[in-house]
């Protein structure tokens, strides 16, 4: 009958009720960004946050990242208490901070400090692409040169750690020029034959790839990490071209040689370690 | 066909009237000589007031004026013996920035600056100031030139923005903006930028590193285009006035937030009305400039740009 050929079995969605919704705390259970599978939450944390079916590595916070890199209760923060202003008094800029600090329980983008791994000392920059998509303005700039003019003095290697949407437009020109005064410590640290690696973490974009993510003595990223200056969405609509899928990940880096490695984050103490160990008599080798 | 701005309309209206009662004076009997001068009078004062007025939003399309003189304008106009060099060495030549060695005043110089072009034609030939990674490599290469043989260096700045496109991602253009930040802050002789139009976040300031800083009267400074502030903000790109205006990009915004050193002025109605005026005011800048900076020591020089750019922010402690 035509009836049967166009007429749809009825569907139902079934709607958690309030006493499923107890059964299942929220939070509990995690379904993979690559693979979709759904892990609980904590087996996932374990693993650094990199599902054990696909391997995608799904963001860590800044202080989960330390903990996965130093050793036990070796990290000495500096600088914590920077926080930004509103330069321009951009209409709900400090609300929007004051959230983001309730939600990350950061002061800023960025924490900086210094830490032993495997016992080599190393000053250290860890951006939270949580706050405020890790955007650079004032007090991340400010805090990046000042660990790297640390390293400078205390001559430690200066390891950094990227996860940014790029300059902070609430801060306008202020936030493009912490890309310089980043470049110049960078400058003034190399100058001084201090020790650069920087590892670009997902997202690594605009003005901080473009300043000091780019800069070290040795470029690293984790594996599907997307990397690039300007948007894929612009590039699409300036060049109507069309982009490879892997366009701007670590590996599309890696491929055109604008990456030293890319580690995947179980080895990346261990490669950093031996990274720092490598430099340990300064490279003459004696 | 010259272009005219929304806000100049009163102003060449008021002209064409003033050609017109003239020519009709001429041909007839009739003398509206009086007429005429009142009108003279009011022009002035219109423009007075429109020019003296500027809104942000006004700066942006004067900074974007199709006829606006561009780095190649100025090189003729400030520089003798302006030889053009080519080429990064590595992968080809990007029109978008052009570099050479100059005189000025007697003494040789690097200049660099972005170009854009006049025309769809030009424009297409420049990729409309928006360099390569090649054109940034270029730059540093005759940086390290200019370094290498004592050369002051003086950057034009004029672009929307670093190009956005496959091939520069592929060839490093964030690395090419972060390695000339990072270069230019340790070269040892003195380098002066100065904004002539559009100064497009980091394209920009990949040649804008240096001891001063200075911005043409109607020149934008910014981290992002008003037009791409308007769409990240509140999601509908014609908000761009409005962000014009809340993202603090004109030279007087800059120079009250200490970013830049000093703004040269422009003749009435913007540096395409007269570019002779225009190039003395530039080129008396340069010259004082140069006379600051030319005393210093090499330590000096370089311990005063890190003093400058450490300053650049606003935080607080808690």
């Amino acid at each position: 009958m035509l009836k049967d050929l166009f007429g749809k079995k009825r569907k139902y969605a079934s709607i958690p009720n309030e006493q499923s919704k107890v059964d299942v705390p929220e939070g509990l259970m995690k379904k993979c960004t690559g693979c979709y599978k759904i892990y609980y939450t904590k087996e996932m944390k374990k693993n650094l946050n990199v599902c054990p079916n696909c391997g995608y590595h799904h963001q860590l916070n800044a202080w989960e990242r330390i903990d996965s890199l130093f050793d036990k209760d070796t990290f000495q923060e500096w600088d914590r208490e920077l926080i930004s202003n509103n330069p321009l008094g951009f209409p709900g800029y400090e609300e929007k901070l004051e959230k983001d600090r309730q939600k990350t329980g950061l002061n800023e983008g960025v924490v900086t400090g210094k830490g032993l791994i495997d016992g080599q000392a190393v000053a250290f920059g860890v951006m939270d692409a949580s706050f405020r998509m890790g955007s650079m303005g004032s007090v991340v700039g400010e805090k990046i040169a000042r660990a790297i003019e640390n390293a400078k003095n205390e001559q430690l290697p200066f390891i950094v750690f990227t996860a940014s949407g790029g300059a902070r437009m609430q801060e306008g020109l202020l936030s493009l020029m912490q890309m310089t005064k980043a470049s110049i410590a960078i400058k003034r640290f190399s100058e001084a034959n201090g020790l650069m690696i920087s590892v670009m973490t997902h997202p690594t974009t605009g003005g901080v790839s473009a300043s000091f993510a780019s800069l070290g003595d040795y470029n690293f990223a984790e594996p599907g990490a997307l990397i690039g200056f300007a948007g894929r969405r612009i590039i699409e609509q300036t060049t109507r071209e069309k982009l490879p899928d892997d366009f701007q990940t670590a590996e599309f880096l890696l491929k055109h040689g604008q990456l030293d490695r890319v580690i995947h984050r179980h080895d990346m103490k261990q490669q950093l370690s031996t990274l720092l160990k490598l430099h340990e008599k300064g490279g003459t080798g004696k | 066909m010259k272009q005219v701005l929304d806000f100049e309309k009163p102003i060449v209206n008021l002209r064409e009237k003033i050609v017109e009662l003239k020519s009709f004076t001429a041909d007839s009997d009739i003398d509206l000589s009086d007429e005429i001068q009142t009108l003279e009078k009011r022009l002035k004062v219109l423009e007075d007031d429109i020019y003296g007025n500027l809104k942000p939003w006004d700066r942006v399309q004067m900074a974007r004026h199709q006829e606006r003189p561009t780095t190649l304008d100025y090189i003729a106009e400030i520089f003798t013996d302006f030889m053009e060099f080519h080429g990064d060495r590595a992968f080809g030549d990007d029109p978008a920035i052009v570099a050479g060695i100059a005189y000025y005043k007697g003494t040789p110089v690097t200049v660099i600056g972005h170009q854009r072009g006049k025309n769809t034609k030009e424009n297409i030939y420049r990729n409309f100031g928006m360099p390569h990674p090649e054109g940034y490599r270029k730059a540093l290469r005759h940086m390290k030139q200019a370094e290498k043989f004592q050369r002051p260096i003086i950057c034009f700045i004029d672009t929307k923005g670093a190009d956005p496109g496959k091939e520069s991602e592929e060839r490093g253009q964030s690395e090419a903006i972060a390695r000339n930040l990072m270069e230019m802050a340790g070269l040892t002789v003195p380098i002066i930028c100065i904004v002539i139009g559009e100064g497009g976040s980091g394209g920009a300031l990949a040649l804008g590193v240096g001891d001063r800083i200075h911005m043409l009267e109607n020149s934008t400074y910014s981290v992002i285009s008003p037009e791409g502030a308007a769409a990240l903000l509140w999601k509908d790109a014609t908000q761009a006035r409005r962000a014009a205006e809340s993202m603090k990009i004109t030279a007087y915004d800059l120079k009250e937030l200490a970013l830049i050193d000093q703004i040269i002025p422009e003749p009435k109605g913007g540096a395409h009305r007269d570019i002779k005026q225009q190039a003395g005011a530039i080129d008396s800048i340069i010259e004082q400039s140069l006379e600051e900076l030319r005393v210093l020591s090499v330590s000096e020089l370089l311990e005063n740009r890190w003093e400058k750019y450490k300053c650049m922010g606003d935080y607080k402690e808690i």
